[in-house]
């Protein structure tokens, strides 16, 4: 191996690589098969954390930054002046198992910038995922990146070997891609999403049928978008990811706040904060969507087309509907103990369980883990030392963030003023 | 009634037996290193004896399950020095209560337990990933690692089906023992070193492979590159990886020139 030459590469081919947020290694369950290298376990583990707070489970690079397209938000497109460098495909198997090897890392997350053509693109990829589990005998983690436009044969053979596949969105909005990346579109993110999809589903039927067949893509897809580089508004979005939530049962939908990276007139200027705040709160939309059983109509619509910052927006939800509050803790079915702002679904199950055995008090509910002083809005029972008396909802707001300090107080200051203009004139999209 | 043990599980399982055969009331556990009150000069010594210890565990599993060994050994290996103490009483309520008292987490005992039996876990996950493994000439895997608990037994399975195919020593230089896998079998080891120095330092200044630094260098250039310089929040990443541990950490190493 030539160590200083690999240095240079790792360098600018991890650099272009972190961009994309997601790092999970869950979800997929591996055995180490015939006393060989590695498993997966299902949870994934966190090998460590970057300055940043972001967990570092995967080596995750890019094949090569050299592209033929010219995305604006992207470092690697074609137009910028940067170095450039590719890993041979067995460099970037070497490394893997070098790195697994001392329990640096799960696994592997490789994606690339587009050479010559998508399929060359992803016949490479799918060749270093091939090589760790055919020559390696490696049962680590793999995830691939499709590549938007692979051919159906690629990604299925991809799916044979890869834990999970990933085509990126990055740009929420049919008119924001056209304008970002001309070179692109839509159609060429869902071809593979879709195979991937159809595989997944074949897999599971005939995995009834015959036991034998050959694993698929464990760990399913997911998908990313960038927020904050076109203006889009927090419903669009919100309706894109439950769109692909639905028709694509992806696994995860990723939201990465937009770094800044050039001085493009169409994206926001080098030094504009990235939105940290908005992009904590689409992953609680996102949740909200997945484990609390809410309609993304409920939460995001023309009347309220954006996120609030300062509340989280199940506290908003509910001060838009106060009327079917309060809830009776002792009575209320499952879906309406989810729908209390303040209270986690690990406390929604604790209420379920507690009132089999008696009727749960106040103080009962100060042992679960609830956040009390938001919920108490908008609860009944036993108990209360809150009297419910008519409120508005501005009363309540206010008095619930008198209370609470963010710790994001700042940052979302900045950014409310930034996207003012920008997402007031928005229609929804799909 | 003061006695002192080895401070192995077997020991204190041994002890537990004890308390019964021998109707002591209020058996209080010393370790071995525990300077003992002048006044008890001539301590007995508990001598442990495995099919003692064997009958109390089979009597722990046939009311509590394995869960409650789990949760009794794990107490163990936290070493807190009330650790002792609170699994006698525990043991007695236990029986006491044919084993329904692990069921009920409200009671202070059982929470208790629990509590710790998390801290445990929590730790537990975390020398699964904070372990690093250092190739050495013989193309061995070496790791030395200091947990605050003593959770090293609680990760073999998992380095043994993870590394099958690599040669490991996984060692606790707090407590200076650690285990050793050859690709068949996993066994407990004390190494006699004959050098003064520690041996982390002993290991990195004469045992290391030739490649062994680059690699360490190639990963301390990904975790660099891989971060994102206008997110970053120290604040969250020290609450994910506490400083005590930056020392096992390849990446958090100045770079190794040679
Ligand atoms: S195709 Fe991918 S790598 Fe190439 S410029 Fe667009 S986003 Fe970047």
């Amino acid at each position: 191996m030539n160590f200083d030459r690999i240095k240079e590469k790792l360098e600018i081919l991890a650099d272009a690589a972190k961009y994309d947020v997601s790092c999970a290694s869950s979800g997929s369950t591996r055995k180490n098969k015939n006393k060989g290298l590695g498993n997966s376990s299902g949870m994934g583990i966190c090998h460590s954390y970057t300055e940043d707070g972001r967990c570092v489970s995967l080596l995750k690079i890019l094949l090569t930054n050299h592209c033929i397209f010219d995305c604006a938000y992207c470092v690697t497109r074609k137009s910028n002046d940067i170095k450039r460098a590719a890993f041979k495909v067995q460099e970037v198997v070497d490394l893997t198992i070098q790195f697994y090897r001392r329990n640096y890392i799960e696994g592997l997350f490789l994606s690339s910038g587009i050479f010559k053509n998508p399929d060359t693109t992803m016949e490479r990829l799918v060749q270093v995922a091939k090589k760790l589990r055919e020559e390696e005998n490696f049962n680590g983690y793999i995830h691939l990146k499709s590549i938007p436009g692979a051919s159906d044969e690629l990604m299925r053979e991809a799916g044979l070997y890869a834990d999970r596949l990933s085509v990126n969105i990055e740009i929420p909005t049919e008119q924001g891609l056209k304008q970002l990346a001309p070179d692109k579109n839509r159609e060429d993110f869902i071809k593979p999403m879709r195979k991937v999809k159809q595989e997944i589903q074949l897999y599971r039927s005939e995995k009834k049928k015959f036991r034998h067949t050959p694993v698929y893509a464990p760990a399913g897809q997911s998908t990313q978008m960038i927020i904050g580089a076109t203006g889009e508004s927090d419903a669009q979005i919100m309706y894109t990811s439950a769109y692909f939530y639905k028709q694509f049962r992806m696994k995860r939908v990723y939201y990465s706040g937009y770094i800044p990276i050039s001085y493009d007139p169409r994206l926001p200027m080098i030094g504009t904060e990235v939105p940290m705040m908005r992009e904590n709160r689409l992953y609680q939309t996102d949740w909200l969507l997945r484990f609390y059983g809410f309609d993304i109509r409920e939460l995001l619509n023309k009347e309220h087309p954006n996120l609030d910052m300062d509340i989280d927006p199940k506290l908003s939800w509910a001060l838009r509907n106060l009327s079917f509050f309060p809830i009776d803790i002792n009575t209320a079915d499952k879906q309406w103990l989810a729908r209390i702002p303040g209270v986690g679904m690990k406390s929604v199950h604790k209420i379920l369980t507690g009132r089999k055995h008696q009727t749960i008090r106040w103080h009962d509910l100060q042992k679960m883990g609830i956040a009390m002083n938001r919920a108490k809005y908008f609860i009944h029972c036993p108990g209360t030392p809150y009297d419910f008396k008519d409120r508005t909802s501005s009363q309540i707001k206010g008095l619930i963030l008198g209370h609470t300090t963010s710790k994001y107080h700042k940052t979302y200051n900045g950014q409310l003023n930034l996207f003012e203009n920008a997402t007031t004139s928005l229609t929804l999209s799909s | 009634m003061l006695l002192k043990y080895d401070f192995t599980f077997e020991g204190l399982l041994t002890a537990v037996f004890m308390m019964y055969d021998e109707k002591i009331k209020d058996l209080q556990l010393l370790r071995p290193e525990q300077s003992q009150p002048s006044l008890f000069s001539d301590m007995e010594y508990i001598i442990t004896d495995d099919s003692k210890a064997s009958r109390v565990w089979k009597g722990i599993a046939k009311k509590g399950g394995v869960r409650t060994q789990q949760l009794l050994y794990r107490v163990f290996l936290s070493e807190l020095p009330q650790m002792e103490a609170l699994i006698l009483s525990f043991l007695r309520v236990f029986f006491q209560t044919q084993g329904t008292v692990v069921k009920n987490p409200a009671h202070p005992l059982t929470s208790k337990l629990l509590e710790i039996q998390k801290m445990i876990g929590r730790e537990k996950h975390r020398m699964d990933a904070f372990v690093r493994f250092m190739q050495t000439k013989e193309g061995w895997y070496v790791a030395t690692i200091a947990p605050d608990f003593n959770v090293l037994p609680l990760n073999v399975t998992h380095f043994k089906n993870r590394y099958a195919d690599q040669h490991w020593l996984l060692y606790d230089v707090k407590r200076n023992y650690g285990f050793f896998y050859d690709q068949e079998k996993v066994q407990e080891v004390q190494l006699a070193l004959e050098s003064t120095a520690p041996l982390t330092h002993h290991i990195k200044t004469f045992c290391l492979s030739e490649e062994e630094t680059r690699f360490q260098e190639l990963w301390k250039l990904y975790f660099d590159s891989t971060n994102i310089t206008s997110r970053k929040n120290m604040k969250l990443h020290l609450q994910h990886v506490p400083k005590r541990y930056w020392k096992y950490l390849t990446e958090k190493q100045p770079i190794l020139k040679k």
